[in-house]
């Protein structure tokens, strides 16, 4: 199992971050070839061999339990697959963005630049061991995002940074406040020796000290801005429209991951013990979940522009997932045992499904919003005739958020919720049942318009090369987590046996 | 006794002015008690024997900050046309800001801190620089924040380029 050939007591720290410093060196070669390459696709092509470089090198890692720095970060294969995800996602949107960069011509070094970086920050985040790794690796993916948002440079582009940056630093204030108080109570920055210090404050006593209660609270709510659950969703769908299309993939899918992969670090691996401490914050997620699901699935029938209503579409899966959070903590054999729980392979593959599902689906966006020039869903009538191809491929990506098979978001939900059942959490379950059938409304609509309706042209919608590749594989990987869902469930089995 | 005293000077001051900050309707002379109201911070840290941490605050505080504050005022708005303050939401917000108020200083009180129990070093310059900086310490956040200002700068360059035609 043990792949490593090293000398384990002898690995420079430096050797933990690998992966990262592979990406760091290509965004830092991405930003000064920009100043003498004229043929900018090479930037493209540098930014996908640094995250294919990435890649393998985090595959090394796979199956050791190692920590670096003193603690400050961790290869274990919970941050492996996460960061495979990561790259796997902003491999996607590289592709994906072959035509869209032309939108901003004269800054597509900075916007590869800012991609591998932020991805880098996810790297960390998967891998962060303490709580002060945990907030700069945080912040570092949030500045670049913050700019990634702006890059189109007009009034709604603008405005959506602004926003975001906002109320990010919000965010921020918040969970620095959290991780302040949880230090002045524990006296640790470890997560391990967090752990270990409110096992031993808690054990014997049946309830938790006032500094605590808040830290976890306002930790919740910094990483709930993160995932944007409600109520911490306002920046979503203002953002979501106003970012660059190929950006808001970008923030939907690994930004997403990223939160739900630092609060599986933080709080359900940290808080895990005694029992009723999980119970306590599981009970918050669920009602966060509850909240997130209903509310935005509401919202998100009016809307007519489908960035937005992917924006609340992707509000609603964070609902979804939550439900799988709030197993976690009240599964039947919590504590020490939490990592080995199907609650959170059932996350880890939601989040896997999730991914190619929503890269898809903007993907299919981005192409055709490229030729129609518009985010209306009412612009997209008789696209099925227009592009058959290209309408099947977002169709697909539709049911498959829906959560109907053989689309992977059936199995994705199934597993979750099957969890759920069994840390007997049925409630939510059917709450989240009637919820995915709301939801149906709203993305069959967008069905209907492409199918059913004639198209104002008959002028066919082609596409380029690349974005079709990026749409293509999104789509197999949908297909496959469908159909074939054992391989991936046993790839998010494994990396449980080794989470701390 | 004369560090306590002074501690609590420093708290009021501090207190005060950030009241000034929130009531007082031109903004520039907002922008003044928040540099009062950082100084006052500074104060409270000497008071607290953590001399870095307030030559931090002031360089970067009270010398950058507060300058770029000041400047964008300068740069944005008419300094006459005062603090376009939201008056409708005026109570809500005093309310939520007492609630709050109310519930931290009840964590404070009622929370069994840590306490290490050595007495405070002087100056906290080295043992930082070695926490910051060793390889027993946090070399890697600090490395990480390196990063960030790449990534910072990087966007910067994006919002102050001009937009294409």
């Amino acid at each position: 199992m043990n792949p490593i050939i090293f000398n384990l007591e002898k690995l420079p720290d430096w050797f933990g971050v690998l992966p990262e410093i592979i990406l760091l060196v290509f965004a830092a070669l991405v930003i000064i070839l920009d100043l003498f390459v004229s043929q900018k696709k090479i930037l493209a092509a540098v930014s996908l061999i640094g995250i294919i470089a990435s890649g393998a090198l985090s595959l090394g890692f796979w199956g050791t339990e190692l920590s670096f720095f003193n603690g400050l970060i961790l290869t274990d294969s919970f941050a492996v697959f996460f960061k495979l995800l990561f790259l796997g996602v902003s491999f996607l949107i590289v592709l994906a963005s072959e035509d869209y960069v032309n939108s901003f011509r004269r800054l597509q070094g900075e916007y590869y630049a800012l991609l591998l970086l932020a991805t880098t920050g996810m790297m960390l985040m998967a891998g962060a061991g303490d709580i002060t790794t945990v907030y700069v690796s945080l912040e570092l993916t949030g500045i670049s995002l913050y700019a990634l948002t702006g890059f189109l440079k007009d009034r709604k582009s603008t405005e959506a940074a602004l926003k975001y940056l906002l109320l990010g630093a919000i965010a921020s204030a918040v969970l620095l406040y959290g991780l302040a108080l949880i230090f002045g109570i524990t006296g640790k920055t470890g997560l391990g020796e967090i752990a270990r210090a409110v096992q031993a404050q808690l054990s014997g006593s049946a309830s938790v000290s006032p500094a605590l209660f808040l830290g976890l609270v306002l930790l919740i709510a910094g990483f709930g801005f993160k995932i944007a659950s409600i109520p911490f969703h306002m920046w979503v769908p203002d953002v979501y429209e106003g970012a660059p299309t190929t950006v808001t993939a970008f923030l939907s899918v690994a930004s997403k991951a990223a939160g739900f992969a630092i609060i599986m670090r933080v709080i359900t691996s940290v808080f895990a013990a005694p029992d009723w401490l999980a119970r306590d914050w599981a009970t918050v997620f669920a009602v966060l979940s509850v909240l997130t699901m209903t509310a935005a699935n509401i919202v998100a029938i009016p809307q007519s522009n489908i960035k937005r209503m992917l924006g609340y579409s992707s509000i609603a899966q964070a609902g979804y997932l939550m439900v799988g959070l709030a197993a976690l903590g009240s599964s039947p054999f919590p504590g020490a045992l939490a990592g080995m729980s199907p609650a959170q392979s059932g996350v880890l593959f939601f989040l896997a499904s999730y991914a190619f599902t929503n890269l898809g689906a903007f993907t299919a966006i981005t192409i055709i919003a490229q030729k129609i020039g518009s985010d209306e869903i009412a612009d997209y009538a008789g696209m099925g005739r227009r592009s058959p191809l290209l309408a099947l491929a977002l169709t697909f990506c539709l049911v498959s958020l829906i959560g109907i098979p053989p689309a992977s978001g059936f199995m994705a939900k199934f597993y979750i919720f099957r969890a759920a059942v069994q840390a007997d959490l049925l409630w939510l379950v059917i709450i989240a049942v009637i919820n995915s059938v709301i939801s149906a409304y709203y993305y069959l609509r967008v069905v209907k318009v492409m199918w059913l309706e004639s198209p104002p042209s008959a002028e066919k919608v082609p596409s380029s090369a690349l974005p079709t590749v990026s749409l293509a594989v999104s789509c197999l990987g949908v297909l496959a987590l469908g159909t074939i869902p054992g391989l991936i469930m046993k790839l998010a089995e494994m990396v449980n046996q080794f989470m701390p | 006794m004369g560090l306590a005293a002074a501690f609590w000077v420093m708290a009021v001051f501090a207190v005060a002015a950030a009241l000034l900050v929130v009531s007082l309707r031109n903004i520039f002379r907002t922008a003044l008690a928040l540099i009062v109201c950082f100084i006052a911070v500074a104060g409270l840290y000497i008071t607290l024997s953590a001399d870095f941490l307030a030559a931090a605050q002031i360089l970067v505080y009270v010398g950058a900050i507060s300058v770029l504050i000041i400047l964008a005022i300068m740069m944005t708005r008419e300094v006459r046309q005062g603090n376009p303050a939201n008056r409708p939401l005026k109570l809500p917000v005093l309310a939520v800001a007492v609630v709050l108020l109310g519930l931290l200083v009840y964590v404070v009180v009622a929370s069994p801190w840590q306490v290490s129990g050595t007495p405070p070093l002087a100056p906290t310059t080295g043992p930082l620089s070695r926490l910051l900086f060793g390889s027993q310490g946090y070399v890697l956040a600090t490395e990480i924040c390196a990063v960030l200002i790449l990534a910072a700068i990087l966007g910067a360059i994006v919002l102050a380029k001009e937009k294409e035609e």
